[in-house]
């Protein structure tokens, strides 16, 4: 016998609205923990961090040049940590955008299927190695290397903190680019080539545009990655804030700052301690650009293909 | 009809996708210059395999062994032999697939592509090459204003004529179409099928459809596949009023069995 229509009382339609809304309730709460702990961290930084300007004007934190709120005569020029945060970043992604996207390319339109299952785990190697090793790579074997060629770079450097660092974020971006170019449907890589295009003429011309919204997301990754990375630039590029872009002298990053002046003891509440929440306000508030402008550029490519 | 001179010609050639089974067999099929000629026959019988052997397609796809020969004339060269570049026979070969797929750039670039590819740079040149494909392929009155807007915009049908038109500005010899309108409502269909009769003229066309009425308006020739052997092949006239094969007249007549 066919069943009919179920009375909306009855207690089995009952039992299974009750059951969906569980579902869903759970559900919603997982998506919302993740929102509520991303607002739970910005309240807390912006709780410590908004004090410090009543001790301190906007104009001194924008516009001073020097950075040492701990002195007698302290002064908080942010933008020296941010010039550093900056050239690290700066000089990291000019390593780890090319190569990244070169090693992409290879992996997803060149090489074979053999390569390339002994390749990815090599290369996600990369990303497994700590960061603290990679700071004292860079500071005992990159940076007496690069002054074989450079005599006048100094022992702690922005340069060879940012190539290495540079190094390993190289993993973060090849892999989101390569998923986005293997997304990219045969039947335009087929057409290309029935063009008479080459592989790279393909990969260059067809592939990496069609999958420019994901590569634009592997992109932000890494710059978010560059700015966020601490260990490298505290070991390597030493701990001295300067308003400068030379990247042949020390540097202090803001994430370099904040261990710094963690790792002794500054009594709470003290005007040193709310500098700690200052200097992650301002590195929150860059990752959070570069992650709007990547979500721009994102649905201005999407908006375009449609 | 008076015999015409040859644009192409398969002699004996087997193909698999793996060693071990043959998906096409031993396959002998002229095709004659300034014509149309369909290939029909049930779904899995080797078509678009055979079709896709006439632009080394399956060379994209790991190491694959071609048996026998398509000459490619008047330059009498076999094309799938290992010594022939791939890259050169699609230059010379063009392809229509069954899906439109134009690339995500404007409509412009979408034609000048396969010539960029060539290395042809001069703008002029470029532009006359693009407008004169658009024409061929009875795009142009519809897209001329907006050469510059993204060619995903254009309906299914525009979308297949700008594919049409995009294989024709490279001046290929021959023209593949691998269903070229099972994704397109009747008047896109109609509109393509007056092109071919157009195109002719200038290229010669070798077709697969699952369409009969189609391959008897359009082609002038017709080859009949089933389960990876040709049946038979000849004039669409006779293929479709009076064929010599049993298998043919089944399928033609849809008694299939
Ligand atoms: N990439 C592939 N790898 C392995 N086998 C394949 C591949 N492509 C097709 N085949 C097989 O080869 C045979 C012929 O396929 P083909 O696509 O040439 O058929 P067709 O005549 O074009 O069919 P249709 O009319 O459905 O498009 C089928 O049995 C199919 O399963
Ligand atoms: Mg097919």
């Amino acid at each position: 016998m066919k069943e009919g229509f179920s009375d909306p009382k009855s207690f089995k339609r009952r039992a299974r609205e009750v059951k969906e809304l569980l579902i869903k309730s759970i559900l919603f709460c997982c998506a919302a923990s993740s929102v509520l702990i991303t607002f739970g961290v910005v309240w807390t930084l912006l709780k410590e961090a908004l004090p410090f300007f009543q001790e301190v004007s906007f104009g001194q934190f924008l516009f001073d040049t020097e950075w040492t709120p701990l002195f007698e005569d302290p002064k908080y020029g942010i933008m020296t940590l941010v010039s550093g945060t900056l050239l690290t970043t700066f000089i990291a992604l000019t390593v780890a955008i090319p190569l990244g996207t070169i090693t992409a390319v290879f992996l997803s339109e060149y090489c074979s299927a053999n390569v390339r299952e002994i390749l990815k785990p090599v290369l996600e190697l990369l990303a497994a190695v700590p960061t603290v090793v990679y700071g004292y790579f860079a500071l005992l074997f990159v940076t007496p290397l690069l002054q074989k060629i450079i005599p006048d770079l100094a022992s702690f450097n922005a340069l060879s903190a940012g190539l290495v660092m540079g190094v390993m974020i190289i993993p973060y971006v090849s892999s989101l680019t390569e998923d986005a170019m293997r997304a990219v449907p045969v039947y335009l890589r087929e057409g290309s080539l029935a063009l008479g295009a080459s592989n790279f003429q393909t990969s260059f011309k067809v592939i990496v545009p069609s999958a420019f919204s994901g590569i634009a997301s592997a992109y932000v990754l890494g710059i978010s990655r560059a700015l966020g990375e601490t260990m490298v630039v505290a070991i390597a590029a030493g701990l001295q804030p300067r308003l400068s872009f030379n990247p042949l002298e020390s540097t202090e990053t803001l994430t370099a700052y904040i261990v710094q002046v963690s790792m002794g003891d500054l009594p709470q509440g003290s005007i040193g301690y709310k500098t700690i929440y200052v200097a992650g306000s301002v590195l929150l508030l860059f990752t959070l650009v570069f992650n709007l402008i990547g979500q721009r550029i994102r649905s201005r490519v999407e908006k375009k293909a449609k | 009809m008076v015999e015409k001179s040859k644009k192409a010609e398969v002699l004996n050639l087997s193909f698999g996708y793996s060693p071990a089974v043959k998906v096409i067999r031993s396959i002998n099929l002229p095709i004659y210059q300034n014509t149309v000629t369909a290939l029909i026959g049930p779904s899995g019988c080797g078509k678009s395999t055979l079709l896709r052997c006439f632009n080394r397609m399956h060379d994209l796809y790991g190491q694959v062994k071609y048996e026998g020969e398509i000459k490619l004339y008047p330059e009498s060269v076999n094309i799938l032999s290992s010594t022939v570049d791939p890259i050169e026979v699609r230059m010379k070969v063009g392809m229509v697939f069954q899906k439109p797929n134009p690339f995500p750039k404007s409509i412009f670039e979408n034609i000048a592509y396969g010539l960029r590819v060539r290395g042809i740079k001069k703008r002029s040149y470029i532009d006359d090459k693009v407008e004169d494909s658009l024409k061929k392929a009875g795009l142009w009155d519809e897209v001329s204003s907006r050469l510059h807007t993204s060619a995903a915009a254009l309906s299914g049908g525009q979308q297949q004529r700008l594919c049409i038109a995009r294989a024709l500005a490279t001046e290929p010899d021959l023209l593949l179409l691998d269903e070229p309108t099972s994704a397109l409502d009747p008047i896109s269909t109609a509109h393509i099928e007056e092109l071919l009769a157009e195109l002719k003229k200038s290229v010669t066309i070798l077709m697969v459809t699952h369409n009969l009425h189609q391959a008897a308006r359009t082609a002038d020739y017709t080859a009949f596949m089933y389960l990876g052997d040709l049946i038979e092949f000849g004039e669409s006239d006779q293929i479709f009023t009076n064929p010599k094969e049993q298998r043919t007249e089944n399928y033609i007549t849809g008694r299939f069995g």
